[in-house]
C-alpha cells in the first residue's frame, strides 16, 4: 500500500467518522424540539405592570 | 398535518439512515470505487456528496415537512401543495413508482442475503463452495490459476441463478417449466416469503411502532455485525505465508491506492490518478453512487420528512443521516469486501466479477470463495450476509412507505387495505422478476432504467421545484425553521445554479453514453423482447399509479370543496 493510499484511506475514513460522530453528539446533546415550546408560566406579560 | 409522527429525533435519523444504508454501501461502493480510480474516486465522490447528495437531501427534507404541514405525506400530495394546482400531483407520480419498482427486485436480493446467511449458519453453503473452491490455489500466478478463479465465479453465479430460480434452460427456454419452479421453491422462495411478510408486517404497524421501532434495534445491530466482520478482515494478516503479496495491507492498497484497475485481455492494467480523474465515467460513477447510496431522488425522504413535527430540526437530521450513510459506506463498506476478496481471490477475480454482474458480483459471486478460505469463514460468511440482510430490509421498508401513504391519503384506504393492495402489486412485480427473468436480465434492466433514468429525472424535478417553483427563499426558510445547525451561506447559490447544472451535465453524459451511443441496455431494448417487456412493465406501473393519482386528485378536490375538473 502506497503512502498516498494510506493518506486517502485515513482521511476518508476519519473524515466520515468525525462528521458522523459530530452529528450524533450534537443530536444527543440538544434538547428535544418540544422542549423549545414555552408553557404558559414561561410567558412574561410585561405590559401588565 | 400528517396524522402519524416520528417518536423522536433519533428515531427519524435512524430510519432515514436505515433507508439509505443498504446493499450499495457494502457491495456497490467498493466495487465502483475500485473500478474507477481506487482512492482517486474519493475526490469526485466527496464533491458529489457536497454539491449533489447533501443539497438534494435537504431539498427532500424541506419539501417533505412542508407537505406534512399541509396534511400530505405522499409525493403527489406534496408536489400538489407546493405547485398549488393539480398538475403537481401528476408530476409526483414518478416518486411513487420509483420506490415501488425498485422494491420489486430489491426484495429478491434481500431474500438471497437472508438465504445465504441461513445456509452459511446451517452448513448448506458447502455445495456452492465445493465447486467454487477451485480457488484453493487461487492465489497462484499463471493462466491456470486465472482460469480456476474464473471457473469459481461461474460456479458461484450458477448456484445463485439456481437459488434465485432464474437460470435459463440450455436451449434458452425459461418460463413455464417445472425445474425453474422447483429451484425457486427449494431455493429463495421461502426466504422471499419471510422478507415479504416482515416488510408488510412492519409497514402495517406504522411509522412509529413499525419502521422507527425496527430501525432502533436494526441499525445498532447492523453496526455491530459490520464492526465484527471488519475486525475479522483487518486481522487476516497474510493467511498463506507462501504468498506474501496476498496480505490484507495489499488488499487495502488495492482499494485505496489512487489508481484504478481494468482487465485488458485477461491482464490487469492500472489506471493512473490523473487519468482516472480526467475520465467522465469516474464522475458519472461517483454521482450515481451518491444518488443510489443516499437514496436521494427516490421520493422516500420526502415521505419520511412529512412525519416530522412542525418545530423539529430537519437540517441537522438530514446531515446526520447523510453522514451516517457515508460512515457505513466509506469507513465500513470500503474496508471489508475488496480487501478480503483481494487476499483470497486476487485482484483479477475482483475486477472480473465486477464485469460479470455489476454491484451484486462481489457479494454473491466472489465472497463465497473468500469465506470458504477464511478461518471461521462460515460463521463470518453468515454474519456478513445477515448484515446485508439487515441493511436491505431497513431500505426495502422505506420503499413501501411512499405508496402506503398515497393509498391512505389519496384513495382513503385503511391501513390493512393499503398494505394488502400494495403487497399484491409488489408480489406480482417480484414474481415477474423471479420467474420470467432469463438469468438476471429482468432484474438488471429494471435496475438500470429505474435506478438511473427515473432517479435522475426525479432529482432534477425536485431541485427545480425547490429552487425555482417553490422559491429558494421560501424553501430555505422551511429548511432553516427549527434548524439546530447554521446552513452554509453558499447554499442558495448551490441549490439554484450549481446542483441543477451538475445534475444536467451528469444526466446529459449518461444519455450520451448509454442512450445516444446505442449502449448495451438501449441495444437490448431494441432487440430483446424480454427487455421490452421489462420496460413495458415499468411503464405499465407508471400508468397504473397515474390513474390512481387522478382519482386521488378528484377526491382531494371534493374534500376541499372545489369543483371536480379534470386533473
Amino acid at each position: 500500500m502506497s503512502l498516498a493510499g494510506w493518506m486517502i484511506m485515513t482521511a476518508s475514513v476519519a473524515g466520515m467518522t468525525v462528521l458522523f460522530g459530530w452529528c450524533i453528539r450534537k443530536v444527543f446533546t440538544l434538547p428535544d424540539a418540544t422542549r423549545h415550546l414555552h408553557s404558559q408560566s414561561d410567558i412574561d406579560p410585561r405590559d401588565q405592570e | 398535518m400528517a396524522s402519524e409522527k416520528w417518536g423522536s429525533k433519533l428515531g427519524v435519523i435512524l430510519a432515514v439512515t436505515g433507508s439509505a444504508v443498504g446493499l450499495g454501501n457494502f457491495l456497490r461502493f467498493p466495487g465502483v470505487a475500485c473500478a474507477n480510480g481506487g482512492g482517486a474516486f474519493m475526490i469526485p465522490y466527496i464533491i458529489a456528496f457536497i454539491l449533489l447528495g447533501l443539497p438534494i437531501a435537504w431539498v427532500e427534507w424541506a419539501m417533505g415537512r412542508y407537505g406534512g404541514k399541509k396534511g400530505f405525506s405522499s409525493a403527489p400530495g406534496i408536489f400538489r401543495a407546493i405547485l398549488g394546482n393539480d398538475r403537481g400531483a401528476q408530476i409526483g407520480t414518478l416518486a411513487l413508482i420509483i420506490p415501488v419498482v425498485i422494491y420489486m427486485y430489491y426484495i429478491s436480493i434481500e431474500s438471497w442475503c437472508l438465504g445465504y446467511a441461513w445456509k452459511y449458519w446451517t452448513g448448506g453453503m458447502q455445495e456452492v463452495v465445493a465447486e467454487a473452491s477451485l480457488q484453493a490455489e487461487l492465489a497462484q500466478p499463471g493462466l491456470s490459476a486465472a482460469s480456476s478463479r474464473e471457473a469459481g465465479i461461474d460456479a458461484a453465479q450458477n448456484y445463485l441463478l439456481h437459488f434465485a430460480g432464474v437460470i435459463p434452460e440450455p436451449g434458452g427456454q425459461k418460463s413455464g417449466n417445472f425445474r425453474i419452479l422447483r429451484d425457486f421453491a427449494n431455493g429463495s422462495l421461502p426466504f422471499l416469503a419471510i422478507c415479504f411478510a416482515a416488510n408488510l408486517f412492519l409497514i402495517y404497524r406504522g411509522i412509529n411502532k413499525g419502521i422507527e421501532w425496527f430501525c432502533r434495534w436494526a441499525m445498532p445491530a447492523l453496526l455491530l455485525c459490520a464492526v465484527i466482520v471488519l475486525a475479522r478482515v483487518l486481522t487476516l494478516g497474510t493467511p498463506n505465508p507462501e504468498l506474501p503479496d496476498a496480505s490484507i495491507i495489499n488488499g487495502l492498497g488495492f482499494m485505496w491506492n489512487p489508481v484504478g484497475h481494468r482487465l485488458v485481455e485477461g491482464r490487469l492494467v492500472e489506471v493512473g490518478f490523473w487519468e482516472a480523474l480526467a475520465t467522465p465515467q469516474t464522475w458519472l460513477a461517483a454521482a450515481g453512487q451518491i444518488f443510489f447510496s443516499l437514496s436521494v431522488g427516490f421520493g422516500i425522504i420526502m415521505t419520511y420528512a412529512s412525519y416530522t413535527k412542525d418545530d423539529d430540526d430537519i437540517a441537522l437530521s438530514s446531515l446526520s443521516a447523510a453522514a451516517g450513510n457515508g460512515f457505513f459506506e466509506v469507513a465500513l463498506g470500503g474496508m471489508i469486501a475488496i480487501p478480503a476478496a483481494f487476499v483470497f481471490l486476487g485482484p483479477e477475480t475482483i475486477i472480473s466479477a465486477g464485469e460479470k454482474a455489476s454491484s451484486l458480483s462481489l457479494g454473491f459471486l466472489a465472497l463465497p470463495g473468500v469465506f470458504e478460505h477464511m478461518p471461521a469463514g462460515h460463521f463470518f460468511g453468515g454474519l456478513f450476509f445477515f448484515l446485508l440482510f439487515i441493511a436491505a430490509i431497513t431500505s426495502s421498508l422505506s420503499m413501501l412507505q411512499p405508496a402506503i401513504a398515497f393509498l391512505e391519503e389519496g384513495l382513503g384506504l385503511r391501513r390493512h387495505a393499503a398494505v394488502t393492495l400494495l403487497g399484491f402489486i409488489t408480489a406480482i412485480g417480484t414474481l415477474f422478476v423471479s420467474l420470467i427473468s432469463n438469468g438476471l436480465t429482468v432484474l438488471d434492466h429494471m435496475d438500470f432504467w429505474t435506478a438511473n433514468f427515473c432517479i435522475f429525472t426525479l432529482a432534477t424535478v425536485e431541485v427545480v421545484f425547490f429552487a425555482w417553483v417553490m422559491g429558494i427563499d421560501r424553501g430555505l426558510e422551511e429548511l432553516a425553521h427549527g434548524a439546530e445547525i447554521r446552513l452554509p451561506k453558499a447554499l442558495p447559490f448551490v441549490l439554484k445554479y450549481v446542483t441543477p447544472a451538475f445534475l444536467l451535465v451528469i444526466f446529459a453524459s449518461w444519455l450520451s453514453k448509454e442512450v445516444f451511443s446505442n449502449g448495451p441496455y438501449v441495444k437490448a431494448l431494441r432487440e430483446d423482447p424480454l427487455v421490452q417487456l421489462t420496460v413495458g412493465f415499468i411503464i405499465g406501473n407508471y400508468l397504473f399509479f397515474a390513474i390512481l393519482v387522478r382519482i386521488a386528485v378528484r377526491r382531494w378536490r371534493k374534500n376541499e370543496g372545489k369543483p371536480e375538473v379534470a386533473a
